[in-house]
């Protein structure tokens, strides 16, 4: 098994506010990021892809395709807009890291048909976050079933 | 949906590589420069992954407010710029290298209550990293 990863950046705004709770509970648990007029990041997303390449190609997938599929899927959908607004299907939703990785996890899975979508890495800083790997169990890299696959 | 949550922390200490089971000059070759007797430092970074249901009334995982605050006191307070071989018990018997490092502070962060704690990465410097998941899943190597 082969793990091929593509890069992303893009650049959106956000805020956290849960309507059920009063101003003073948003503050509290939300802090800065309950601020009304939002704030932004410029995101990184990490999209690893596993399969084994076609002998006839040498290629998991083709990475054109798979960049076109980004820019379709995530850039044209979240790229320098208000998220919270502008993205259906985060409406309802607090647009956290966990939140934003999932909706862009449920937006590629089915549209990558060479080899399968293994994870979806999301950072909204280089200090902060999120891996999803969709509802599979499997094992990921460092687990001792896969350990030696890919590090 | 399986989700990790990743905090990337950083923290700066000395240490220095020695083991009592070994000759001086056995630890010297083996070692290296890191035998050193005054000891040398480095900038840690260290990256917890946390797991969990994800609240849809927050949004999230875990509040980063209560893990800043869990990982503040449990491993940078003691460990950062200080001397791990002698401030930090652990280190005043087995030898502070990464992958103890590493182990140490997943044994640390255990106990945190608002999430699974899932796996810890420690850079000693950005040459070399470590990982460590539990006992069941065994220590992953970068060199």
């Amino acid at each position: 098994m082969v793990y091929l990863t593509r890069k992303l950046e893009f650049s959106a705004s956000h805020l956290y506010h849960n309507p059920a709770f009063s101003a003073e509970e948003n503050r509290r648990v939300f802090g800065k990021c309950n601020n009304p007029h939002g704030h932004g990041h410029n995101y990184v997303l990490e999209v690893t892809v596993a399969g084994e390449p076609n002998p006839a190609t040498g290629m998991v997938l083709d990475l054109k395709e798979l960049k076109e599929i980004l820019q379709r899927e995530v850039s044209d959908r979240m790229d320098h807009r208000f998220l919270n607004y502008e993205v259906p299907e985060l409406a309802g939703q607090i647009p956290t890291c966990e939140n934003i990785a999932t909706v862009i996890w449920r937006l590629l899975e089915s549209k990558i048909t060479s080899g399968h979508l293994y994870r979806v890495r999301l950072y909204e800083t280089p200090d902060l976050f999120v891996d999803c790997y969709g509802e599979s169990n499997g094992a990921h890299p460092g687990t001792p079933s896969a350990a030696g696959d890919a590090r | 949906m399986k989700l990790h949550l990743w905090r990337r922390y950083k923290f700066c200490a000395s240490h220095r590589l020695h083991s009592a089971q070994l000759g001086e000059e056995e630890n010297r070759r083996l070692y290296g420069k890191c035998n050193n007797p005054y000891g040398h430092g480095h900038n840690y970074v260290v990256e917890v992954a946390v797991s969990g249901p994800v609240d849809p009334a927050t949004g999230m995982i875990a509040n980063l407010t209560d893990l800043d605050a869990f990982v503040e006191k449990e491993i940078l307070e003691p460990f950062d710029h200080k001397y791990l071989n002698e401030e930090i018990t652990e280190f005043q018997k087995n030898i502070p290298t990464t992958e103890n490092i590493c182990i140490e502070i997943f044994n640390r962060l255990r106990a945190f209550s608002r999430a699974k704690l899932e796996r810890v990465r420690v850079e000693e410097t950005g040459l070399n990293s470590f990982e460590y998941a539990g006992e069941s899943a065994g220590v992953a190597h970068e060199r």
